[in-house]
């Protein structure tokens, strides 16, 4: 197992090199930069500016030095927020990115796979096809639709629910939890009722049954246990796409996280802020990913035979 | 198993464990703290190294100038000077500073403090792109660009603790309204100094707990991505008309959000109102919309250098083949003015000349005049706009009617902002949608930016007549009517060489709470924070 582990940390170095070089390269290639504004700068100024930010460097220059830092855990000053490094701006913004994309995997685990097991349990059913067609209609809905949907109905027709915030008053992490969540669950449903349907059919679980142990112990004990596998692969990225992916629902409800300011920072050419992000989201990735071939590895004897793990 | 379960009980007990609360806005107009819907978060709140109108905002609260403006009238009022006197020539200023100034640390503020932030804002090193607000001061520009590195030649000196003597290059009617720019706010020297180099853009000197500031509010606490609270400054000299006891500034940069936040009583102002919703709170609630000039103009500009485009019949045919007024009625909500002259009609008094109007009849004439009637033979056209909804439907607007009363055929590219402002900048367009907010209010501000190779004159288009006017007489002027006389001139000629084509005059957009008083509506967009208090409603 360790041997596993160690080969994919080394594998993850190329890449995340690869995704550094190319993000670099990409962003300062891109027109426009950081200090191009309407209102035309001297260039007196912009000589400054560039000074002070290295940007009167050589690219080689510059992709070494930054590299350097990066080595030092250091992804440099912001150029967009004077004064603020960009450590201290994903500082600021991840624990709540994380804490959204948390309770959003909450929702999604939980939701879809309730939903995933009725319908495997009752296949071609009305209690196969209500949950499978939510699910269908989950995947399909854009956060941009539902996030505004559900602030109607629940924040201002019900006022069950804040219509933003993160935090600030009690209640105000349900919505965009829900949001984000909803088509992640939609997609572990139908991951689990295919991975339950196939488990189901196995002789395995036709010994339980006909062992006579109660119904809940066969699906629950011995079949969710295969059952699940897909589910398990599919969470790392999951959860990788939530934390990355959450721009939309941080938009929509005031969430103070990363995500609204890695969209920004494209915007703004802010190169050291696109960079960090970027650089920080691929560590998650890859992180995420070992976690979910190490969970799906301890679930699946198969797969630990494969591995040469005992 | 008892995972599941576990992880269902949680879920449903967050869920359930929801209630309403107080709604801000209610809390607020008690407690005098005033919830500001303030576009975006803010890049700083150093007032050297920061630009936009977020940061202008939270500014404005923090800091005073030697002067202030009055919210109706825009004229100056009393800040750290209490009175000043202006040499018969227009050129020098003496300003008293107040002797009860403080710093919100409880420091005196003294004519010093003056010109060592002044001295900061034109260092060459910090990179202010505001540095130019200082120009009109005597060698202020030769200082900012490294021409002239001795500071003692730059027309600011201090007489005595309390007394500030500027001299400027050219008399400059607008002078005093700089001054309650941000680049000319006193800043801290002490502080900025403890924490590293005046031309330092990293330093922490504006991070709460080190911050000192000479406004009525005075920063107390940076939530990035939340908010930027500020509370009253019981050192200020005028504290005790200072009715508000904090101001609390949210990004939010969402103006569907915003709107949301705003309904549901989180905000008392907003920063804008999506364009949609106007119609809708014109009908139910049109006591919370305010919809009023802005000085600001809305204009498309032209490559002069293109063929075709370099004939000024035809881009003067294109001026006069919109029909502004169906533009504004039936693409804007009506919630815009349409513009025939770049300089607003009404700033600071002068009216432009009007020398066009809607006439497909004429601008076919002269498209004939041109060399090419019935639109046949003229090079493409192409609208370059930035990536926006509002410029796609009036772009989309103007090919129309451009096509109905000249037979033109135009297409049109959206491009991602930074990558317009480099088309624009390198003159790789044929037409592009441009815009312009004054930064004092003086025709100067809209006019001086078309003089050969202005920074901002992205069209390749030169008048050395023109730039006579505006460089060299204009300034030489000594009355408001001579300079009104000249600039008349020099719109004029613009106008008639048309390389920008004017549309429409900005609008303020947003929304207000009924409980929030003392805030008037002006051209500038401009709050003293200092006059506004919440009343409850009754």
């Amino acid at each position: 197992m360790w041997r596993f582990i160690a080969s994919r940390v080394l594998q993850a170095i190329p890449v995340l090199f690869i995704v550094i070089t190319l993000t670099f390269f990409l962003v300062r290639f891109a027109p426009g930069g950081p200090f191009s504004t309407e209102k035309a700068v001297v260039p007196e100024v912009k000589r400054a500016l560039e000074a002070q930010y290295q940007l009167d460097q050589p690219l080689l220059a510059q992709f070494g030095s930054y590299l350097t830092d990066l080595v030092h855990g250091d992804f440099g000053p912001s150029f967009k927020y004077p004064g603020r490094t960009v450590n201290e701006l994903i500082a600021a913004g991840f624990p709540a990115t994380a804490e959204l994309g948390l309770y959003a995997l909450l929702v999604a685990v939980v939701l879809g796979m309730a939903a995933g097991i009725v319908a495997a349990l009752n296949p071609n059913s009305w209690r196969d096809y209500v949950p499978m067609s939510a699910a269908m209609i989950g995947i399909c809905m854009p956060t941009f639709l539902l996030g505004p949907l559900l602030v109607l109905i629940f924040g201002l027709w019900l006022e069950w629910l804040p219509v933003s915030g993160w935090g600030e008053v009690s209640g105000d992490k349900i919505l965009p939890s829900i949001t984000l969540g909803a088509a992640y669950a939609a997609y572990i449903a139908r991951l689990t009722r295919s991975g339950m349907l196939e488990v189901l059919s196995q002789d395995y679980i036709r010994t339980a049954r006909a062992k006579g142990l109660p119904e809940y112990v066969v699906v629950f004990k011995h079949a969710l246990r295969g059952g699940v596998i897909p589910v398990v692969a599919f969470l790392g990225p999951a959860f990788a796409g939530l934390l990355s992916g959450s721009f939309v629902v941080e938009t929509i409800f005031q969430v103070p996280g990363l995500g609204r300011f890695f969209v920004q920072a494209a915007f703004n050419r802010d190169y050291t802020l696109i960079l960090g992000s970027t650089v920080f989201f691929a560590v998650l990735i890859v992180v995420f990913n070992l976690l979910s071939d190490v969970l799906a590895a301890w679930l699946n004897p198969r797969l630990r035979a494969g591995l040469g793990v005992k | 198993m008892t995972v599941f379960r576990a992880l269902l009980v949680i879920t449903l007990s967050v869920m359930t464990a929801c209630s309403g609360g107080e709604r801000r806005v209610e809390q607020g107009t008690r407690d005098g703290i005033l919830h500001f819907g303030n576009g975006t978060e803010p890049q700083g709140v150093d007032p050297h190294t920061t630009t936009g109108v977020p940061e202008h905002h939270i500014e404005q609260a923090l800091f005073e100038g030697l002067v202030g403006k009055d919210p109706e009238t825009l004229a100056p009022v009393p800040g750290v000077a209490d009175r000043w006197e202006i040499s018969a020539d227009g050129r020098v200023y003496r300003f008293h500073l107040r002797e009860n100034a403080r710093w919100s640390n409880g420091e005196a503020i003294t004519a010093e403090d003056f010109r060592w932030s002044w001295w900061r804002g034109l260092q060459p090193a910090l990179g202010n792109e505001y540095a130019y607000m200082l120009y009109p001061i005597r060698n202020a520009e030769a200082y900012a660009t490294g021409k002239l590195t001795d500071f003692s030649q730059v027309g600011v000196r201090v007489i005595d603790l309390h007394t500030l003597e500027i001299e400027l290059t050219a008399p400059t009617p607008y002078f005093m309204q700089l001054l309650d720019h941000e680049s000319m706010f006193p800043v801290p020297r002490k502080v900025i100094e403890k924490f590293g180099t005046p031309v330092d853009r990293f330093s922490q000197w504006t991070r709460p707990g080190n911050m000192v500031s000479n406004g009525p509010f005075r920063l107390t606490e940076w939530k990035l991505y939340k908010y930027v609270r500020l509370e009253k400054n019981p050192y200020y000299w005028d504290a005790a008309n200072v009715k508000l006891n904090g101001i609390v500034f949210y990004p939010t940069e969402n103006t569907i959000t915003e709107e949301r936040l705003f309904r549901s009583q989180q905000l008392h102002v907003t920063s804008s109102i999506p364009l949609d919703k106007i119609p809708v709170y014109r009908t139910s609630r049109s006591d919370e919309l305010r919809v009023d000039p802005y000085l600001g103009s809305y204009y498309y500009m032209i490559n002069v250098k293109r063929p075709g485009l370099n004939d000024a019949r035809v881009r003067r045919a294109l001026a006069m083949a919109i029909d502004r007024d169906s533009l504004i009625k039936n693409v804007l909500d009506g919630v815009n003015f349409p513009a025939y002259s770049m300089t607003p009609p009404g700033t600071a008094g002068y009216q432009p000349p009007i020398l066009f109007k809607f006439d497909p009849e004429g601008a076919r004439k002269l498209l004939a005049d041109a060399g090419y009637p019935g639109g046949k033979g003229l090079p493409k056209i192409e609208i370059l706009y930035n990536t926006n909804e509002a410029h796609r439907k009036i772009a989309v607007a103007l090919q129309q009617m451009w096509k109905t009363n000249l037979n033109i055929d135009v297409t049109m590219l959206n491009q991602e902002w930074k990558v317009y402002l480099d088309s624009r900048n390198s003159l790789d367009y044929s037409v592009a949608r441009a815009a312009w907010i004054g930064d004092y209010v003086d025709p100067d501000t809209f006019l001086n930016m078309w003089i050969t190779g202005g920074g901002n004159n992205d069209t390749g288009w030169s008048s050395a007549e023109y730039d006579d006017l505006i460089l060299h007489k204009i300034p030489a002027m000594h009355t408001q009517e001579e300079r009104f006389a000249g600039f008349t001139r020099a719109e004029t000629i613009l106008m008639q060489e048309m390389p920008i084509i004017p549309i429409y005059i900005y609008s303020t957009k947003y929304l207000i709470h009924p409980s929030v008083k003392g805030m008037p509506t002006n051209l500038l967009d401009y709050y003293a924070f200092k006059h506004i208090h919440l009343e409850p409603e009754t």
